[in-house]
């Protein structure tokens, strides 16, 4: 899943994936383990934020909200216990940068973690794990055992008088899950269905309270911010734009991987070099630059800086950090199809657009490449998909149309072909007519 | 210099459709603009639950805003500009419905919502009529999750209205969703049938044809019925409620309109317990107890020998005793009241009585504005019920807290003895064993001398001198206290306010010459006429006197009837027009929805043995409306605003305030413990309540 280090790659988050016993809270101590803990102690809370906001460091779920400002909205009057929640339900397709920093080191989510309770002054946390990564489970926990023997979390925290616990709490297979406040309702016990907002979870999250959520990789930015210091971690990256990022890179290229480069770092390079060319020599087709909800890229868009700024003004997104390329074979009528399986399938049935609109485009879809698609089926799909567009209750719904948007608008011509080709295979009107 | 304080607004200025409108800060945009006459559509958005946002139909631009926003979820704010209806909205609206429609069956013309369904209504002004829609729809067969709700999971459009009645309205919680995306269903608690009170609130707010109810699927389209706006003759809270008639059969309950007390609340008897109307067992004509055995006769001759033995046994100075039903209007209490004192001369006059009001009115003479109303109890900040499993006996009262809970932070205190519903959302709930209530209220002082204001619900076992000890004690909390007397009937209250007593006359007057209570009459040897009219006393106490002439106006053969000399057929109160007062004393209007084929109002079988003995120009006519006329003018507290009855209002009577000083027989007070799915002989006469599943509450396990 990662290579060997890159010389492309800024290995800061990662920087200890492949010592041994890397998820061992020794090998995390003789490796600067716990330093910014320790100066977080030291610092008050104004401080850490003002560190962090100095950093850039923008949100690695998605959205790319700035994080300093984020755990500066926790009004800390607030008589209401506080909590720190972990999205580590990354259900993102094409993404699976997570998974690695807590397979090999989860003392780094765990410090973050601490940070941020010493932050807002909470006394209690936990990290939602995706339920099919079973296996990480055992791994946090193993960890959070050692902290605690080790005497970083529970009661007066390396004699600081900070008290923290924190749990692990599995998701039960829901995509949906990973949206914030959906995830919020599922560790309360009840069904993960999304929240309205305002108010955001900053005010009113778990039981209600204050509560800060982030990604795993944010989390695990936050102790090497507070190490090198929030310039030096901004200089890293572009302006506004700090730090590294994890890159899940799938798809046709030769080499595959996660790979940590800096933010702004040219999508070219990556594509050709770092990891290694597109596989057998093909041409690129596209790029679908950051999860499975991002608009896709034809070719010749694909070259650009990768930060957050670049990515919205090619009108896609950086999303997860999930970058799926194609070769010139890849079947974009398959990719949408499959695409839009993934989100019917994962649609929670909240809000009638999403629901509905799913189900239909899915069906629509198949039909497409089963073989009995219609002309009018194109425009169809564009614009139902609109129609889902900005009108869903959470993003799920617009996740869902994006990408269909994207590529009805960028392969137009592949979904014609496609139309072509079957009206020729059908014989009799019936296989015109869909059943299904 | 001082700083200026800005006060926080106590009004909100803003723009819809270009109209200035303005509401108070915290108003949600969708109610703001309903309160102006600017309709928002929506399906999930549900006045007094809880917000969902889910339906995605209530998006209207708002200016700096970019996306469309949910008018149910934005509280207006200053100089806000709003657009409710332009080409945008109407494309999303359409779109949404459009979306709607393609797992929805356009099965309208068979389903019973068809013609009042809000899906319907909404394709009807927003257009999608045409579907582009060519896959094969979703489907799940339809199910039955208990004798009264089905549930068609096609035709479902998840509103999650029926999940917030049930859980919020109803504190049931009986109703979850399963399943995920296009396969979402609402589902039951107990997996694939209802632990619930089947009030059917669930089916009465579904938008679509998605719940309906075993009594009125596929039996009507919506338009062919009349609809008769009454009062429910089950209990005393006096819910309004609209029976869909067509062919004078009534074929649904509900509150259309709701207008009444109860806003759109109903229990399963309001809602469904009407059929007993429809029962075979119905008595359709008099009878005459001929050699033993009950003879079917002509209404004249019934009348007749009623009337000639009625004039007989006065010329001998026999004595007489007359029972009052407590589901009498209270014209016909008035009227038999006086047909008794002034015509037989007599006040051997009684109803089963069910709560001590007349100790409360004489504990709290001189106080005013003593005794809550419905209103109250969602206003009020704290409620202490005491012995009464209101969900079970009292479902509107306790409908009321629960809605108080939600909306006003309302605290409840119980203290009965068993586990009530009211516990689980009660501030602190106190069991104690059965007539314990009142010692252990001493617990309570201190938290409850804390609270802002108090209205006391209390039932049978509080009654005479703990009535006069409680209200004793209330004024030691040092705060504004209101009662609430429960009692059983629908007109229980309206018994004691017609002077249906053996000492009080109408208005809580002392009758100067008192007479026998039920239980005298029910243990005089020497009775020799007992005149029972609706009730069923003997059910629970034989008749003493052997030689007594029983005449019984009731609907069924009943205990009572098994003893009668005459049997009268009479209405039910949904076949007869009048009055009733509930429980907090508020007088509604009731009116006759169907005619059953020989049965007559009570008031007319009373005038008519009036006539017939010759006392009707003593008693004067005995037409409803005439009587009310002289209820109006006569009694004290009724002299209600008519235009408030007149449309279908509840009117508040004020009864006597100042000392009643009788001797209140206090061991004859007792509640009859009927549940929610009991209503004495009319309930065992209901298929519909008789087919459910009764869940006494522990209270009434005696």
């Amino acid at each position: 899943m990662f290579n060997e280090p890159h010389p492309d790659e800024v290995r800061i988050i990662s920087k200890r994936f492949g010592l041994p016993n890397s998820a061992s809270i020794d090998t995390y101590l003789a490796h600067e383990g716990y330093v910014a803990l320790m100066k977080a102690i030291e610092m008050s809370p104004e401080q850490i934020i003002d560190e962090l906001k100095l950093s850039n460091l923008r949100g690695r779920g998605g959205a790319g909200f700035p994080t300093g400002l984020k755990w500066s909205f926790i009004p800390r009057d607030n008589p209401k216990p506080k909590y720190v929640v972990v999205n580590a339900d990354e259900s993102e397709p094409g993404t699976c940068k997570d998974r690695l920093l807590i397979q090999n080191d989860p003392h780094q989510l765990i410090e973050g973690c601490i940070i941020a309770a010493r932050t807002i002054g909470c006394k209690k946390g936990y990290i939602y794990i995706r339920g099919e990564y079973r296996y990480l489970i055992d791994i946090m926990d193993k960890a959070l055992a050692e902290a605690y023997a080790h005497g970083y979390l529970g009661k007066n925290i390396k004699g600081s008088g900070l008290d923290f616990d924190l749990y692990t709490h599995t998701g039960a297979g829901a995509y949906e899950c990973g949206e914030e406040s959906a995830l919020l309702e599922s560790l309360e016990g009840k069904r993960g269905v999304p929240r309205i907002r305002p108010p955001f979870p900053a005010v009113s999250g778990l039981y209600a309270s204050p509560t800060v959520l982030n990604n795993v990789e944010t989390f695990c930015t936050v102790p090497a911010v507070l190490r090198m210091g929030g310039q030096a971690y901004a200089d890293i990256g572009t302006p506004k734009n700090g730090g590294t990022r994890m890159l899940c890179v799938s798809g046709h290229v030769n080499r595959p991987g996660v790979y940590e480069v800096p933010l702004g770092f040219p999508m070219q390079k990556m594509i050709y070099e770092t990891c290694g060319g597109i596989l057998n020599g093909k041409k690129l087709k596209g790029v679908i630059p950051g999860g499975s909800s991002s608009p896709v890229l034809k070719a010749d868009e694909c070259d650009f800086p990768m930060d957050y700024d670049n990515y919205a003004r090619m009108k896609t997104m950086a999303g997860s950090g999930g970058m799926m390329v194609m070769d010139e074979d890849t079947d974009i009528v398959k990719v949408a199809l499959r695409t839009m399986r993934f989100y019917a399938h994962e649609s929670c049935g909240w809000c009638i657009p999403c629901r509905e609109g799913t189900s239909w485009l899915r069906k629509i879809l198949t039909r497409m490449d089963e073989g009995t698609g219609r002309r009018a089926d194109i425009d169809l799909i564009h614009e139902l998909a609109k129609n889902m567009l900005g009108r869903t209750f959470c993003p799920l719904g617009d996740a869902a149309a994006m990408p269909t948007i994207g590529f009805i608008e960028k392969f137009r011509e592949e979904f014609e072909a496609r139309l072509r080709e079957t009206t020729m295979l059908a014989t009799t009107p019936d296989q015109l007519i869909s059943i299904n | 210099m001082s700083t200026p304080v800005t006060a926080p607004p106590t009004i909100i200025n803003f723009t819809v459709d270009g109209r200035q409108l303005s509401a108070p800060p915290g108003t949600l945009l969708i109610d703001a603009c309903k309160r102006s006459g600017i309709e928002i559509p929506a399906f999930c958005y549900y006045e007094g639950y809880s917000l969902q946002a889910a339906c995605r139909m209530c998006l209207v631009e708002v200016e700096k805003m970019p996306k469309l926003q949910t008018a149910c979820t934005l509280p207006v704010m200053e100089g806000m500009i709003v657009r409710s209806e332009t080409e945008q909205i109407a494309k999303a609206r359409k779109g949404t419905l459009e979306f709607l429609l393609t797992n929805h069956p356009l099965d309208c013309p068979v389903c019973d919502k068809g013609g009042e369904c809000e899906l319907q209504d909404m394709v009807f002004r927003y257009g999608a009529g045409e579907s582009r829609f060519t896959e094969m729809k979703n489907h799940a067969p339809e199910r039955q999750w208990s004798p009264v709700v089905f549930y068609d999971p096609a035709r479902c459009i998840l509103c999650y209205r029926c999940v917030r009645a049930c859980n919020e309205g109803m504190g049931v919680g009986a109703l979850g969703v399963t399943n995920r995306g296009v396969l979402s269903e609402i589902a039951p608690n107990k997996e694939d049938h209802l632990d619930c009170d089947e009030c059917g609130a669930c089916i009465d707010i579904c938008p679509v044809g998605a719940l309906t109810s075993n009594i009125y699927r596929y039996k009507t389209r919506p338009w062919e019925m009349q609809h008769v706006a009454t009062v429910c003759t089950h209990c005393s809270n006096g819910c309004k409620t609209t029976l869909g008639v067509r062919n004078d059969e009534i074929i649904r309950g509900n509150n259309r309109d709701r207008g009444g007390i109860n806003g759109e609340f109903l229990c399963v008897k309001g809602r469904y317990g009407f059929d007993f109307t429809a029962s075979e067992e119905r008595l359709t004509t008099p009878m005459i107890r001929i050699d033993g055995k009950l003879e079917a006769v002509s209404w004249s001759k019934a009348l007749g020998f009623v009337a000639e033995k009625f004039k007989s046994v006065q010329a001998d100075g026999g004595k007489f005793g007359v029972i009052a039903d407590t589901r009498l209007t209270n014209e016909e209490l008035f009227y038999l009241q006086k047909f008794t004192r002034a015509g037989l001369k007599t006040s051997n006059l009684d109803h089963a009585a069910s709560g001590d009001l007349i100790t409360l009115l004489d504990a709290l003479s001189g106080q005013t504005d003593a005794l809550a109303t419905t209103d109250d109890l969602y206003k009020t900040k704290a409620a202490l019920v005491i012995g009464s499993d209101l969900s079970q006996q009292h479902p509107l009262l306790a409908f009321q807290l629960r809605a108080g809970v939600r909306h006003n932070k309302t605290r409840i205190y119980t203290v009965t003895p068993g586990p009530v519903r009211e516990a689980k959302y009660s501030a602190t709930s106190v069991t104690v064993p059965l007539g314990e209530e009142y010692d252990a209220l001493a617990k309570l002082t201190d938290r409850l001398k804390a609270e802002k204001e108090l209205v006391i619900l209390f039932g049978d076992s509080i009654k005479g001198q703990r009535v006069r000890d409680l209200v004793a004690w209330a004024a030691t909390l040092g705060i504004p206290v209101k009662y609430v007397c429960l009692v059983d009937d629908s007109n229980s209250r309206g018994a004691l306010d017609m002077g249906c007593l053996p000492n009080l006359l109408p208005g809580f007057q002392v009758d100067p010459h008192p007479g026998l209570s039920q239980a005298g009459m029910l243990a005089a040897e020497d009775l020799d006429v007992l005149w029972i009219v609706g009730a069923n006393p003997l059910r629970h106490a034989p008749l003493a006197s052997r030689k007594a002439f029983v005449v019984a106006h009731t609907m069924f053969l009943d205990e009572t009837a098994a003893r009668a000399d005459v049997l009268f057929p009479s209405a039910s109160a949904y076949e007869k027009s009048g009055t009733l007062t509930n429980v907090t004393g508020q007088v509604q209007r009731l009116k006759a929805a169907i005619k059953t084929m020989g049965a007559k109002a009570d008031l007319e079988i009373i005038g008519l043995i009036a006539k017939e003995m010759g006392l009707a120009p003593t008693l004067g006519p005995w037409t409803h409306d005439i009587v009310f006329k002289e209820i109006h003018s006569g009694v004290h507290g009724y002299n209600v605003p008519l235009p408030v009855l007149l449309t279908g209002g509840a009117a508040l009577t004020s009864p006597v305030n100042g000392p009643v000083k009788v001797n209140v027989l206090v061991d004859e007070i007792r509640s009859a413990g009927d549940t929610l799915f009991t209503s004495g002989s009319l309930g065992r006469h209901s298929k519909l309540l008789t087919s459910v599943p009764e869940f006494p509450g522990a209270l009434y396990q005696r």
